[in-house]
C-alpha cells in the first residue's frame, strides 16, 4: 500500500475475482495488488518492486495480462479478474512442480498466470505453442532463481499437454 | 486529490474543463501510477480516460490510418490495419515493455507524456503523423513534431486529451526503418530508438526523408539536417559520411544511468549507416 | 539400491509455491501490528548533529527510536554483531555512508508513517569521503599465501619464460532476490522472549544479533523463518539489521511491527558484491606450463567490515584458479571506503578473482598460440596436486572429467579461438571457455569451529521430524533433506516432516551459506538418521510400526548429531598454509555470443557447462542450481550494472537495475560429472556458488574470439566494448 494512492475519496465498485462478486469501497487509485492482498487476502498475488518492471504481481483482468501494481481499481470495475489462487490452473501449476520451474516460488504466482494467459492466446489466434513463444510470452516476469530454462520448460508442457483447460 | 473516472469522451472533456498544470490524464496508468509511485508526480487531478471506448478504435480513412489515442500497444499489435499501413509503428509496439505493459500502454500516453525516451513517438514523428486534439470547446490538429515541445512538455493545453493520431497514407516508393537499442531485449528503456522513413522516386532518389531519434536529447528529435542532405541526394557509398556531418548538430545527448553520451552519438550514427544503405540498395 | 538420491522428488514446499498458498513475510497478518520505517543519512561522510522533528506534527501518534533511546539504559549494545564491532545498528554521531540507518518510526499506519519520516531531518555536517579504494587507509582484513620462489621465476630472464600481465576490474552486483528484505518481530511476551519473523538465510545471526541489541539471552530471542523469495547471499547478514529495527521498534511501542523494504530502498541500501581489482603477473614456459603467479587483489569493502574479511579469504584462496603451479604469490586486502557496505553474494570473492586468472589465461592462450582449451587442460589441477596453500588434492577431483565433458559438449576444443573470421551483416559470432573449482563449505576451520547441529525425532505416530537451522531459499533444502533423511532411514519421503527453521525449536546448523548445506549439513543429518535407523533396527514390518513399538518399549527417539570434520584436515590460519576446503566442485564453461557491431550488445546464445558436484542427489535441483547461477554470471558480464555517484547506488529502481529476462537467457546445456567425495553424504560436493565462478569470464572470452578486443573490466557494456573497439581502430 502506497498512501499517495489512497487520498481521493472512496468509491464503491464492483467486480468479479475469481468467478466470485465483490463489491467494496476504496479509493479509486487503491492498486489491484493492494485491493487484491489487503482486502480480499488473496496474498498470493506477489510484490517484487510496486513499479511495473517484475511481473510478479501479474493478474489477468478480463483475460489479458497486467501487472496488478499498475492498475488502479477504478480501472477494474466491473471486469473479471484471475488470480494464482483462481480454478483452471491445475495443470499449469503441476507442469511447474514436475519441471522445477518453482524455486524460492516469489515470481511462480505471476509466471502461472502469465503462462494461463499465454496459451489461451495461443489457442485463440491458432498459434502453435513453441520455445520462441513461451519466452517472449514470459519476457515480463524477471526469476532469479532457474536461469528460466525449467520455467520455459514448464510453459511449454502445460500448453502441450493440454495446458489449461 | 481527485480522481474522475470518465465513461465518455464528453465526461473527460468536462472534467479536464477544471483541469489546473498539476492534473493528468491516465489512459493506462502505466507511466502515472510508476511517477506517482516515486513520488515524482503528485497530481490534484486525475482525469480517468482508461475506459472510454470513444478513444480505442483503429480505422482506415481517406486522411490515412487513425489511431485512437487509447488504443494500446497490444491492439496494435493485432490490427492487420495497423501492420499494413504503420508496419514500423508495430514493430515498435512490439518492443515496449513486455506483453504486460503492451496490454494497457496507449499510443496517446506514450506520446502525451513526452518522454525523450518514448519507443512509439520517434515512428510518429517519421511517419509524419499529426495529433488530434480535443478540448470541451473545441478541436484542433497539429504536426507530431510541434506537439513535442520538450522534456516531458507538449503543445496540449490542459483542458485538451489527444483524441487521435493520423497517419498519413504510405507513398508507393515510401521504405521504412525501425531500431530501438534498450538496456536488454525486453521490459527495457531505450538508450536509442531512430525510425525513418525514405520516400524513394523511381530513380531511387530520396524524394522526402524523415528520421527520428529518442533518448538522443530531452525531446524525441529529427534529424532535419539529415533528411535535407538525403533529399540533396547522397550516393550509397557517402552515406556514412553524411551522417557522420549532419547528425551531431540535431542531437544532444546525455550521460544518464542507461547509457553515455559517447555511446548514444557513436551507436545512433552506426545504426544510421546501417539503416540507411539498407533502405537505399 | 538407493530409493531416493539421484532421483527427482516433488519439493515439498512446491505445492504451496505453484498455488499461492505460501506464506512469505508480507503475506502475514498480525492484528495490531504498526509498521515501521528507517531515517537514513543523506550524505556519504560526516557528523550526525541533530534529527529535527517538526514540532507540527503529532508525535505521540508514532514510536520514534534513536541510538540515544535505543541503548544504555536498556541494556543492549548498539552493536550489529558479525564479525567485528564496528557498524552502529543505528549511527549515534559518525555517519559512514549513505543511507546510514540514524533513526526509526513505527506508525500505526503508512499514511502516518510517510508523514512522520517526512517530519524529521537529519542535520549532518558533511566531511570528506573516500570513495577511491586504491586510495583507502583503512583496511578491513590483509591476507598473503605464498608457495615456492614467485620472485625466483621472474628475477631470472630466460627466453623460455613468457611473462603476461593484466589487472582485471569488476564492478559490484545486485543479488536481486525478487522478494525484498523484511520482518516483523514482536514485543517481548511474559517471560521476556522476543519473536521475529522474516524472509532470512540464517535465522541463528539473527539471534545473536538480537540478543546483542536488546541486551536479552540468545535463547530469550526468537527467530523464525517465513517462506523466503530468494537470497544468493542477499539474506545472510543483512536480514540481522531489519531484524534488530524492526524490535527495537516493537520494544518502543509495544506492539508487532513490521519492517518490509520496498524495493528502492532495498536496491538502495542492502549490500551487493564487492567491487574488485584484481592484478596479475604470471609466467609460463614455452609450452604452456604456468611456472609462477603473482597476485594482488583489492577489494572495496565499504564502510563497515560486516563479511569482507572472509569474502576476502575465499576470493583469495581461489586466486590462482583450478591450476597446478609451484611458485604462488596472493596478496589481498579489502578497504574501508564510504560506500554503502558491501556483503555477501553467491561466489562471495571468488568471482572476482576467477574473472582475473580465467582472463590471463586467455591473454596467455593468444600470446603463447596455444589453445586456450589445450592451455587448461596442461595446468589443470588433478588428483596428487596440490594447491597455492598446499593442500594435497586427494578425493573427488574431477577437473580433467569437466574439461572432457564440456569438450564433447560444446566443441571449444577444435574451435579456432580468436582466428580472425570473415564477417557479413552486422553481426559476430564467437564461443569462449572458462575453468574453475570452488571450495565447498567454510574456508579453513570455520566447520570444526562452527560444529553445526542436526537432530532427528522420531514422532508418536513413527514419522520422523528433521530439525535443522538450515533454510530453503528456493535452492531445494526442504527436497534435499527429505531425499536424504529417507534414504538414509529406509523410510518414505512421506515419513519426514521437515521442522520450520525456527531458533527455539531447531539446533544451529551453522548457516545458510558457503555451498554447505547438502554437503555439510546434509552430510550430519545422514548420520543422525543412520543412529537413529540403527537404534530402531531394520526388520519386515514397515517403519512406522517397528518405531512405534521402539517408542514404546521406552526408546531414546531422538538423535542430535555435530558436524566431524573428515580426518586428515589441517588448516593454518596465521600462514594460510594447508586444507582451505575439505573438497572443491569443479566445472567448466563454455558461452556462445553473437555481438552487434553496430551497437556492441551482446546475445548469449548458447550456454554449456559441465560441473562435478561429486553426486547431484536431486539431480533437477542441481540443475536448478547451475541454470540460475549461470545466468547470473553471464549477467553481470555484460549486462547488470551496478555504479555510484557521491556513494550512492545510482541503480536503485528495478527500471534502471537491470537483470536478465528470457529473451536475454541463454539456451543452457548442463552436463553432469559425478566423482564422489567420499566424506559427503551419498558422494555429494556443495554446488550453490559454484555456477557464480565462471560464467563472465566464459562470455568475455566469446566476445573476444567474436570482435577481437580483449575485455577486461565486468561488466563488459556496449559502452565499454564501444570504447574497447574503437580505441583498436579508430
Amino acid at each position: 500500500m502506497k498512501p499517495v494512492f489512497e487520498e481521493a475519496a472512496p468509491v464503491e465498485l464492483t467486480l468479479r475475482v475469481n468467478g466470485a462478486t465483490r463489491t467494496l469501497r476504496a479509493p479509486p487509485l487503491r492498486r489491484l495488488l493492494d485491493v487484491l492482498r489487503e482486502d480480499l487476502a488473496l496474498t498470493g498475488t506477489k510484490e517484487g518492486c510496486g513499479e511495473g518492471e517484475c511481473g510478479a504481481c501479474t493478474v489477468l483482468v478480463d483475460g489479458e495480462a497486467v501487472l496488478s501494481c499498475l492498475v488502479p481499481v477504478c480501472q477494474v470495475s466491473g471486469t473479471e479478474v484471475s488470480t494464482v489462487e483462481s480454478t483452471g490452473l491445475a495443470s499449469i501449476q503441476q507442469s511447474f512442480l514436475a519441471e522445477g520451474g518453482a524455486q524460492c516460488g516469489i515470481c511462480t504466482p505471476g509466471m502461472i498466470v502469465m503462462t494461463k494467459a499465454w496459451i489461451d492466446a495461443c489457442r485463440r489466434d491458432g498459434v502453435a505453442p513453441d520455445e520462441d513463444g513461451a519466452r517472449l510470452a514470459l519476457a515480463g516476469n524477471l526469476c532469479r532463481c532457474t536461469g528460466y530454462g525449467a520455467i520455459v520448460a514448464a510453459a511449454l508442457a502445460s500448453a502441450r499437454g493440454g495446458g489449461a483447460p | 486529490m481527485k480522481v474522475v473516472t470518465a465513461r465518455t469522451l464528453d465526461e473527460a472533456l468536462a472534467a479536464l474543463a477544471r483541469a489546473t498544470s498539476e492534473s493528468r490524464l491516465m489512459a493506462g496508468g502505466t507511466d502515472l501510477i510508476v511517477e506517482m509511485e516515486s513520488g515524482r508526480t503528485r497530481p490534484d487531478l486525475v482525469v480517468d480516460v482508461g475506459r472510454v471506448a470513444a478513444l480505442r478504435w483503429i480505422r482506415v480513412t481517406a486522411d490515412g490510418l487513425e489511431v485512437g489515442a487509447g488504443t494500446t500497444c497490444t491492439d496494435l499489435l493485432r490490427s492487420v490495419d495497423a501492420l499494413r499501413e504503420a508496419d514500423i509503428l508495430v514493430q515498435a509496439a512490439r518492443e515496449v515493455g513486455a506483453v504486460q505493459i503492451q496490454n494497457r500502454a496507449t499510443v496517446g500516453g506514450n506520446l502525451g507524456t513526452a518522454s525523450p525516451a518514448a519507443d512509439l513517438t520517434p515512428v510518429l514523428f517519421a511517419l509524419d503523423a499529426r495529433v488530434r486534439l480535443r478540448s470541451a470547446g473545441a478541436a484542433r490538429e497539429l504536426a507530431v513534431d510541434d506537439f513535442v515541445t520538450g522534456y516531458r512538455s507538449t503543445a496540449r493545453r490542459i483542458d485538451e486529451l489527444i483524441e487521435a493520431i493520423v497517419i498519413p497514407p504510405r507513398a508507393p516508393g515510401e521504405r521504412r526503418a525501425f531500431r530501438k537499442v534498450g538496456t536488454r531485449r525486453a521490459q527495457s528503456i531505450s538508450k536509442v530508438v531512430v525510425a525513418l522513413t525514405l520516400d524513394l522516386g523511381p530513380d531511387r532518389r530520396v524524394r522526402r526523408a524523415r528520421i527520428a531519434a529518442g533518448s538522443v536529447a530531452e525531446r524525441t528529435v529529427r534529424l532535419s539536417h539529415l533528411e535535407a542532405a538525403l533529399e540533396r541526394g547522397v550516393a550509397v557509398n557517402a552515406i556514412a559520411a553524411a551522417v557522420a556531418r549532419h547528425v551531431a548538430s540535431d542531437v544532444r545527448p546525455r550521460d544518464d544511468v542507461r547509457s553515455t553520451a559517447v555511446y548514444r552519438s557513436a551507436v545512433l550514427e552506426r545504426l544510421l549507416v546501417r539503416m540507411l544503405s539498407e533502405t537505399l540498395s | 539400491m538407493q530409493r531416493f538420491i539421484g532421483r527427482d522428488q516433488v519439493r515439498p514446499d512446491g505445492p504451496a509455491k505453484v498455488s499461492g498458498r505460501a506464506v512469505y513475510v508480507a503475506d502475514l497478518r498480525v492484528p495490531g501490528a504498526w509498521v515501521g520505517g528507517t531515517v537514513r543519512s543523506d550524505v556519504a561522510r560526516g557528523v550526525l548533529l541533530r534529527l529535527e522533528r517538526d514540532p507540527a506534527f503529532d508525535w505521540s501518534r508514532v514510536a520514534f527510536v534513536t541510538a540515544a533511546d535505543a541503548f544504555g539504559a536498556q541494556g543492549g549494545d548498539n552493536v550489529q554483531a558479525l564479525i567485528v564491532d564496528d557498524q552502529p545498528v543505528l549511527a549515534e554521531r559518525d555517519v559512514n555512508h549513505w543511507g546510514e540507518p540514524l533513526a526509526l518510526v513505527a506508525a500505526p499506519d503508512r499514511a502516518t508513517l510517510e508523514a512522520a519520516l517526512a517530519a524529521v531531518k537529519p542535520v549532518i555536517e558533511p566531511q570528506p569521503a573516500q570513495f577511491d579504494p586504491e586510495l583507502a587507509t583503512v583496511v578491513f582484513k590483509t591476507i598473503r599465501i605464498v608457495k615456492g620462489d614467485v620472485d625466483g621465476v621472474f628475477r631470472v630472464p630466460s627466453s623460455r619464460v613468457h611473462v603476461f600481465e593484466g589487472t582485471y576490474r569488476t564492478d559490484s552486483q545486485e543479488q536481486l532476490y525478487i522478494e525484498p528484505q523484511g520482518c516483523i518481530a514482536w514485543p517481548a511476551d511474559a517471560d521476556g522472549s522476543v519473536t521475529v519473523k522474516g524472509s532470512l538465510q540464517c535465522p541463528h545471526y539473527v539471534r545473536k544479533a538480537l540478543a546483542r541489541c536488546l541486551g536479552i539471552a540468545q535463547e530469550k530471542a526468537r527467530v523464525v523463518q517465513m517462506e523466503t523469495g530468494g537470497g544468493f547471499g542477499g539474506k545472510e547478514e543483512y536480514p540481522s539489521v531489519v531484524a534488530c529495527h524492526a524490535a527495537l521498534l516493537a520494544r518502543a511501542c509495544g506492539r508487532p511491527v513490521s519492517l518490509l523494504y520496498e524495493r528502492h530502498e532495498d536496491l538502495a541500501v542492502t549490500p551487493k558484491r564487492h567491487p574488485g581489482r584484481v592484478r596479475i603477473r604470471a609466467a609460463f614456459a614455452t609450452r604452456g606450463e604456468l611456472l609462477a603467479l603473482d597476485v594482488d587483489v583489492l577489494f572495496d569493502g565499504g564502510a563497515y567490515t560486516t563479511l569482507s574479511p572472509v569474502v576476502l579469504s575465499r576470493g583469495c584462496l581461489h586466486a590462482s584458479g583450478p591450476y597446478r603451479c609451484a611458485n604462488v604469490r596472493v596478496h589481498g586486502r579489502v578497504v574501508a571506503t564510504n560506500h554503502v557496505p558491501y556483503g555477501a553474494f553467491r561466489g562471495f570473492g571468488a568471482p572476482q578473482t576467477c574473472f582475473a586468472i580465467e582472463r590471463l589465461m586467455d591473454r596467455a592462450a593468444r600470446e603463447l598460440e596455444i589453445h586456450p582449451f589445450a592451455l587448461r587442460r596442461i595446468n589443470a589441477l588433478v588428483a596428487g596436486d596440490t594447491t597455492a596453500t598446499g593442500q594435497l588434492l586427494e578425493h573427488s577431483v574431477g577437473s580433467m572429467q569437466v574439461l572432457d565433458a564440456i569438450a564433447r559438449s560444446s566443441g571449444i576444443d577444435r574451435h579456432a579461438w580468436c582466428v580472425p573470421r570473415a564477417t557479413t551483416g552486422s553481426k559476430a559470432r564467437g564461443l569462449g571457455l572458462s575453468f574453475f573449482f570452488h571450495g565447498a563449505g567454510f574456508t579453513g576451520s570455520g566447520e570444526e569451529m562452527l560444529k553445526g547441529r542436526v537432530r532427528v525425532d522420531l514422532l508418536a505416530d513413527g514419522r520422523v521430524e528433521v530439525l535443522a537451522g538450515s533454510t530453503e531459499i528456493g535452492q531445494g533444502t526442504n527436497a534435499l533433506f527429505t531425499a536424504i533423511a529417507a534414504e538414509a532411514l529406509g523410510v518414505e519421503t512421506a515419513d519426514i516432516v521437515l521442522a520450520t527453521p525456527d531458533t527455539a525449536r531447531v539446533p544451529d546448523s551453522g548457516p545458510t551459506v558457503a555451498s554447505r548445506t547438502c554437503m555439510v549439513v546434509g552430510g550430519v543429518l545422514a548420520r543422525a538418521c543412520r543412529i537413529l535407523r540403527e537404534r530402531v533396527g531394520d526388520g519386515p514390518e514397515p517403519w512406522r510400526e517397528r518405531a512405534r513399538r521402539f517408542l514404546a518399549q521406552g526408546g531414546d527417539g531422538t538423535a542430535t548429531v555435530t558436524y566431524e570434520s573428515p580426518p586428515g584436515l589441517a588448516w593454518d590460519d596465521t600462514r594460510y598454509q594447508g586444507d582451505a576446503y575439505p573438497v572443491f566442485g569443479w566445472a567448466a564453461d563454455v558461452a556462445e555470443v553473437e555481438v552487434d557491431l553496430d551497437t556492441c550488445e551482446v546475445q548469449v546464445l548458447r550456454f554449456w557447462t559441465a560441473v562435478d558436484v561429486g553426486r547431484a542427489l536431486q539431480p533437477k535441483l542441481v540443475d536448478g542450481q547451475i541454470q540460475g547461477g549461470s545466468l547470473q554470471a553471464v549477467g553481470w558480464a555484460h549486462r547488470e550494472v551496478v555504479t555510484t555517484r557521491a556513494g550512492r547506488f545510482e541503480q536503485d529502481r528495478l527500471a534502471t537495475c537491470i537483470i536478465p529476462t528470457t529473451l536475454d537467457a541463454p539456451r543452457f546445456d548442463v552436463t553432469l560429472v559425478e566423482v564422489p567425495y567420499p566424506h559427503g553424504p551419498f558422494g555429494a560436493k556443495g554446488v550453490g556458488e559454484l555456477p557464480m565462478d565462471g560464467g563472465a569470464p566464459a562470455v568475455l572470452s566469446a566476445i573476444e574470439d567474436a570482435i577481437g578486443v580483449h575485455a577486461d573490466h565486468l561488466p563488459a557494456t556496449p559502452e565499454r566494448l564501444l570504447a574497447l573497439l574503437e580505441a583498436r581502430c579508430p
